[in-house]
């Protein structure tokens, strides 16, 4: 039997919400399959099976929040039987008549359907680490007093984010009816309306303020910065993209990106996560792309494989990261799997920008707004298109010096655009 | 298509990017960028909008002109007019 677990979400997140199954009892599951979506202060997350096996039990409902850890479903191994007899009984405290399906939940009801909308840090203390603290609870966490209700009235509530424990059940020995829950929604309106966003909002400004507070609290940062000449780069954009379907014009976000990535092969000091004490770098370079959120916040999910894909392709999935990070559908190893973070404000931003790491990555690194400024070179004056990079580093696994040689070759990539492209 | 009912569609395809936008709050005289938060991503995939509402595909040197919503309305309506012309 196969316990499938509430993976890690994400740097500084230790909970989630299931919105919604993707699997029923009896289904087939492929290693990587997408099984079920989980909320979390940040985004929706697709959350996949790491092995292939049969359905055997959903034990998680949607609705429920739980710590990472949590046994959310069993899984028979491939070529196992079912068992005669129902294991679950043996995590889950039964006595109360009701039957195991509906006893497995916690009253925990909340936030469902919010839509996710907002970001994380990534963090990749990924699966390795599950469970914040190590203290993941073995199957159903926090079994409070249970309320009797009736599945058709749990789903609706669990629709409306209304909490069971706060409906009072007109039903048999107080069970709460379909009705009663309908009844609370009623009252709500307005309220309940507006709630999902602020709660929202204040959970992720409360997931970043528990990140970047680690980040401050536990890792030396210092700082070096390069400004960068672009009138080459602009202009291959340029002449690229005059050529090209709007639909698949290149931003110069995606050629810094790029840039980005091809550079850390030398500086592998600069790539990967420092865990346990010790730094370990990383094999592939996972870039996390900061993106800003229209309501506030911001998540860094990850571009997967940044250093070895094509500029068009890197350009699409930037794209689709974007619209996905702000429809608030993310896949877990995209918030989890990120081994340096880039920060680019953009042509509306700031000259330049001095970056938090995300716990546990060693490195960011910082864009400002690509702007025409004085140039000197050769004892010359001239006017070019420049962009200030910076690069945050841990002091524990790097010097400046070394930061300074990554800009320095960040620099020289730039002024290759054509060779970026490949 | 008259020039309300192309600022009507413009506003439209603005508020798919950033639904906040309310059309009579935006003043056509001033910088668009200024008076919504657009980064480039947001600002293509305007473009794109307008590509497939009104078939008019922007090259990216022109992007320059089009500072205001002013500016865009005139650039959009010159395009239409050239097009039913030839």
């Amino acid at each position: 039997m196969i316990e499938f677990k509430l993976p890690a979400l994400g740097a500084d997140m230790d909970e989630g919400t299931l919105l919604e199954w993707k699997v029923k009892p009896g289904d087939r599951v492929e290693k990587g399959q997408v099984i079920a979506i989980v909320d979390t202060a940040k985004a929706a997350i697709d959350v996949e099976s790491w092995q292939a096996g049969i359905v055997h039990r959903l034990i998680a409902e949607p609705g429920q929040k739980m710590p990472v850890g949590t046994v959310m479903a069993l899984l028979l191994e491939p070529g196992e039987t079912p068992p005669p007899a129902e294991p679950v009984t043996a995590t889950t405290q039964t006595g109360t008549g009701e039957s195991p399906d509906v006893a497995s939940s916690t009253g925990a009801l909340r936030k469902v359907g919010a839509g996710g909308n907002e970001d994380v840090p990534p963090g990749a203390d990924s699966s390795r680490k599950v469970g914040a603290g190590g203290t993941a609870p073995p199957a159903v966490p926090e079994m409070g007093e249970r309320r009797r209700i009736s599945p058709a009235a749990r789903k609706r509530a669990a629709e409306l984010g209304i909490d069971v424990g706060s409906i009072a059940g007109s039903g048999p020995q107080g069970a709460v009816t379909l009705e009663d829950v309908e009844a609370v929604a009623q009252s709500r309106m307005p309220s309940a309306a507006q709630k999902p966003t602020t709660d929202r909002r204040a959970e992720m400004r409360k997931t970043i303020a528990a990140a970047m507070s680690r980040s401050k609290r536990e890792i030396p940062h210092y700082y070096v910065s390069e400004d960068i000449p672009l009138p080459r780069m602009l202009a291959w954009l340029q002449e690229s993209n005059a050529a090209r379907p709007l639909a698949e014009r290149l931003l110069p976000a995606a050629v810094l990106l790029k840039a980005v990535a091809r550079a850390l092969a030398d500086y592998p000091e600069l790539n990967g996560h420092y865990l346990d004490g010790g730094f370990r770098a990383a094999e592939k370079v996972h870039l996390g792309v900061a993106i800003s959120l229209r309501e506030g916040g911001l998540i860094a999910p990850a571009l997967l494989d940044a250093d070895t894909k094509p500029l068009t392709k890197l350009m699409q999935e930037l794209a689709d990261l974007v619209r996905r990070t702000r429809a608030g559908t993310l896949k877990r190893t995209e918030l989890t799997d990120a081994t340096i973070t880039v920060t680019n404000l953009g042509d509306q931003g700031s000259h330049g920008v001095f970056g938090v790491i995300t716990p546990p990555q060693v490195a960011l690194v910082g864009f400002g707004r690509i702007a025409e400024r004085p140039w000197a070179e050769n004892g010359g004056l001239k006017v070019l298109p420049v962009v200030t990079a910076s690069l945050s580093a841990d002091h524990r696994v790097s010097d400046g010096h070394r930061g300074a040689l990554f800009l320095r070759t960040l620099s020289d990539l730039l002024q290759q655009p054509e060779e970026l492209a490949k | 298509m008259n020039r309300n009912q192309l600022r009507d569609l413009v506003i439209a395809t603005l508020q798919n990017i950033a639904p906040e936008v309310g059309g009579d709050t935006l003043r056509d005289d001033l910088p668009l960028r200024r008076q919504v938060d657009l980064d480039s991503m947001d600002w293509l995939n305007f473009l794109l909008g307008l590509n497939k509402r009104l078939g008019i595909e922007i090259p990216e040197k022109d992007y320059a002109r089009l500072t205001t919503l002013a500016a865009l309305l005139d650039y959009l309506q010159h395009e239409l007019t050239e097009r039913s012309a030839s």
